[in-house]
């Protein structure tokens, strides 16, 4: 008797989640907004394991379901912060992580296409769980520099291991974009003139080797604009499976990086970010059916190439069309340590023109689908991953709070550093 | 004593006027004629208040208005709901339930949008890192020795930076332009009003002190790691080197100036500046941001009898707030900066809500041109926080941390900051509650004069730089 208690016991203590018993949770009474339809007033959501099964006004609820009452609140896919360097970068920098930048990689004169921006990543950054607090379920994590800096990837925020945390596409690889940039500096360049020029030259490049691997192998080829663990990389972008992400601003530069696919035929599948300048030449965007990932907040000419950035941006280019995929361009550094003020950024998005259901359109199923992982995230849909916050009002208000985080079907709890703090120092009633 | 000193100085400043003849007796001026070599000129003398660049700031004149129909933050009291406000002669006459006014005013129906005192940054370096940047604008940090207590930000103001148009459509009247944080000393600051000009004089606030830039921790120890300070250890000796130069030349020309006697000492800039602070005429803003570096700066403040007025950003304020409150500190705080450098590490969103909680003022600051812009969001994200730390705190707490507790960080606490009787008609007209991430200005008055109309885009003020550069909101670069 013992011993099968025991064995019992020792059951119990080793119960893991992927036991024969599904985990149903309901989530009911709220207004939920599944971004991918209608507003549901007094919605259920319904969960189980870690994906959604179904979402409606009327949906049955399972005996045993775990009920989580939503009445009153409001029920929103996890947000999406879309231009991170989350855990790549602690406080202090560098001179606090052994000597290494973890955002960034030297490259070949501008080319790092084989770096991996998560590698770096670290699961224990103390600014993941305000994220996640936040309301934050999915960031992704980009490289930042270099004409063509690196792979980025999309981590939900829950669990403690990079390799759980990776959203990957459906019959790809973790990475889901390529970074490149038009900025000075970025390439080794001293003109835009040589940056285009060496960034179609390594494109074609990468097309020229693709075709004659084997022959590179007998060292029969020319020699090529790039090493070949970059060019490597950079297949899945000629081959259009994977976005190349151009961090471009002034109009005509963006109308540049356009004539890349348009008047140099180079097979791209192009997302401009930043594109501060974007509003002025939203037609030509349009036409060539590229998305944009802009923010919000930026108004001031800070130089000669963004001298047209207005908060109007947003509306502009998604009223012309153009798929927008919100991120931050404010100074709340919704990048690295207030990756949660994402939402904010959102609210003054509506407050310069983008209406509220595009807005959050914007940061949660607009980067889900310009990065390919729509069927994962981004949108309340049977099938996709529990990533669920329920907020006790309008989340892009600064009283609102996430109450409830969800990420693949698990509550999120758990005090961050700062909360610690806060409890150390904080007046309570009755403390000296 | 005071008024024979005045005298004197009138005296001087007869003699060495264009055109006056060497040969001019003054009346009154005795003692000048008594000497044997001939007084120094205005020049050469360190002066208590010297006024040598006098703001040309004139007010726009205006009618009388009523603001009617509004949610009111006074700053100084409850929210009034449903009332109005009277402005005339560049003043607050009246704020309350209801106005009465003379035929002659204009009247604005707010449609139950918001009101608030126009709000106050006391941490911004427009003009001085303007936009575009780049090195022909870079002019906060004189970073050639860790002490230039010589100079003054209102030198390097840039009056044609867009930027200021834009605070002023963020509700912003008045700001502090501060000198950087790479020295220990970086200088005097300027308060400005926000309004267009073609000289920096043109903005000043008339009357108001200057403040005394002094920065610790990080940033002087790494911008003169090769020189020295190297070390926080440093970074005090040396400021305390300073103050001891300061409180010699204060001492000779305190005296000086009581009695005149023989030839005056040596003037010298930086030193007129410190001893203007130990004077108490220059209010010390000191940047800091570790609770043991604050703890050593007041220590300092108290070796060489000055006050520190302000700390800012001061990420760990709410580790000695009961010390800030008991020293009348204020504490000018970001609602949420932290973790890009190690002293910055251990900021909370609480700190803004923990500093007010023990009885210090706590001001939400900048120190940056977007946020500059956004002072309303960043009191209401302090204001969540701290609701959610469990610390009491109201709306109109928020609304103080941006209106009447930047106003005394200045020492403008008897003109702005607040609208009652008697102050300046500094007011901003709001879309909707300022708390709201979606509020914008809509109008905002200084000294009762429209300076910003959110409906009427012909009067926009662009500064000179956009002109031709930057487009307007129908996307013309006119």
């Amino acid at each position: 008797m013992r011993a099968r208690m025991q064995t019992a016991a020792l059951a119990a203590l080793l119960a893991l989640p992927a036991a024969a018993q599904s985990q149903v949770i309901a989530i009911t009474g709220g207004t939920v907004h599944p971004v991918s339809g209608a507003m549901i007033e007094r919605g259920t959501v319904l969960i189980r394991d870690e994906k959604i099964a179904d979402v409606g006004a009327n949906i049955a609820i399972p005996a045993g379901a775990r009920v989580i009452d939503a009445s009153g609140k409001i029920v929103t896919p996890g947000l999406v912060n879309a231009n991170t360097q989350l855990g790549l970068s602690e406080g202090g920098g560098p001179q606090f992580s052994g000597g290494y930048n973890d955002t960034r990689a030297k490259g070949t004169r501008g080319v790092a296409a084989a770096f991996r921006a998560w590698e770096g990543f670290n699961p224990a950054s103390t600014f993941i769980t305000p994220a996640r607090q936040g309301g934050v379920t999915t960031v992704m994590i980009a490289p930042s520099g270099g004409m063509i800096g690196g792979q980025s990837a999309l981590l939900n925020l829950g669990g403690d291991r990079l390799e759980d945390m990776l959203v990957r596409r459906t019959n790809g690889g973790p990475a889901v974009a390529m970074s490149a940039s038009f900025s000075a500096g970025a390439a080794d360049a001293a003109s835009r003139g040589e940056l285009l020029g060496r960034l179609r030259e390594v494109l074609f490049d990468a097309r020229a080797y693709g075709a004659n691997r084997a022959a590179f192998e007998r060292n029969a080829t020319r020699s090529f604009a790039a090493p070949r663990a970059d060019l490597e990389a950079l297949q899945a972008v000629v081959d259009t499976s994977l976005p190349l992400v151009v961090e471009v601003d002034r109009a005509a530069d963006i109308r540049a990086v356009l004539d890349l696919k348009r008047r140099d035929k180079l097979p791209l599948r192009l997302i401009l970010l930043g594109a501060a300048e974007g509003w002025q030449v939203a037609a030509d965007i349009a036409a060539a059916k590229v998305p944009v990932m802009v923010g919000a907040m930026s108004n001031i000419p800070g130089s000669f190439d963004v001298l047209g950035a207005r908060q109007e941006n947003a509306a502009l280019l998604r009223a012309a069309g153009i798929p927008v995929v919100l991120i931050s361009n404010g100074s709340d550094d919704a990048q690295n340590f207030n990756v949660q003020n994402i939402r904010y950024e959102a609210g003054n998005a509506v407050a310069y023109g983008l209406p509220w259901d595009e807005a959050l359109r914007a940061i949660t199923l607009a980067p889900a689908e310009a990065f390919g992982v729509a069927d994962q995230i981004g949108s309340l849909r049977p099938g996709r991953d529990a990533n669920i916050v329920i907020w006790d009002g309008d989340p892009f208000e600064f009283a609102t709070k996430a109450e409830t985080v969800l990420i693949r079907g698990v509550v999120q709890t758990g005090a961050s550093r700062q909360d610690e703090l806060t409890r150390r120092y904080a007046p309570m009633k009755g403390r000296p | 004593m005071k008024s024979a000193h005045l005298a004197r100085l009138v005296a001087l400043a007869i003699a060495v006027a264009p055109c006056a003849a060497a040969s001019q007796v003054v009346a009154g001026a005795a003692a000048d004629t008594a000497r044997k070599t001939p007084p120094p000129g205005a020049g050469a003398i360190s002066t208590p208040n010297a006024d040598p660049f006098p703001s040309t700031y004139r007010a726009r004149a205006a009618k009388a208005t009523v603001i009617r129909n509004v949610n009111i933050f006074t700053g100084a009291g409850p929210l009034i709901r449903g009332g109005a406000i009277l402005l005339r002669d560049g003043k607050v006459v009246a704020v309350g339930a209801t106005v009465s006014a003379t035929a002659d005013a204009t009247v604005i129906d707010g449609g139950g949008r918001y009101v608030t005192p126009g709000l106050i940054d006391t941490h911004t370096h427009l003009g001085v890192y303007p936009a575009p940047g780049g090195p022909a604008h870079s002019d906060g940090n004189e970073a050639t020795a860790p002490v230039t207590a010589h100079v003054w930000a209102e030198h390097s103001v840039w009056p044609q930076d867009p930027q200021f148009p834009r605070d002023l459509m963020g509700g912003v009247t008045t700001v502090q332009v501060l000198p950087g944080s790479a020295n220990l000393i970086g200088g005097r600051s300027a308060i400005l009003k926000v309004v267009p000009s073609t000289s920096a004089q043109g903005m000043k606030f008339p009357g108001a002190k200057y403040g005394l830039k002094m920065a610790c921790g990080e940033n002087p120890k790494r911008v003169y790691a090769n020189r020295g300070p190297a070390t926080r250890m440093a970074n005090v000796a040396l400021t305390r080197a300073a103050w001891i130069q300061a409180e010699a030349y204060r001492r000779k020309w305190d005296a000086w100036n009581a009695n005149a006697k023989g030839d005056p000492p040596t003037r010298d800039l930086g030193l007129e500046t410190l001893a203007e602070v130990l004077r108490g005429n220059i209010l010390v803003q000191n940047h800091c941001y570790q609770a043991d570096e604050m703890m050593q700066m007041i220590d300092i403040a108290h070796e060489f009898g000055y006050k520190i007025r302000s700390f800012h950003h001061g990420v760990e304020a709410y580790k000695i707030a009961d010390k800030l409150a008991t020293e009348e500190i204020s504490g000018s705080l970001w609602s949420d900066w932290g973790g890009f450098k190690m002293e910055s590490l251990d900021a909370i969103r609480a700190n803004i809500a923990i500093v007010h909680a023990a009885g210090a003022r706590a001001v939400l600051h900048s120190d940056d041109g977007l946020g500059s812009q956004r002072l309303n969001q960043g009191a209401a994200k302090a204001l969540a926080a701290g609701r959610e730390a469990g610390i009491p705190l109201t709306d109109e707490d928020a609304i103080a941390w941006i209106t009447r507790n930047p106003a005394w960080t200045l020492g403008l606490d008897d003109r702005i900051g607040t609208l009652e009787p008697g102050k300046n008609a500094d007011v901003v007209l709001w879309s909707g509650n300022p708390l709201s991430v979606y509020t914008r200005a809509d109008m905002v008055w200084i000294d009762g004069a429209v300076y910003f109309d959110r409906s009427d885009t012909a009067q926009r003020w662009r500064t000179d730089f956009e002109l031709g550069y930057v487009p307007d909101n129908d996307g013309r670069t006119r």
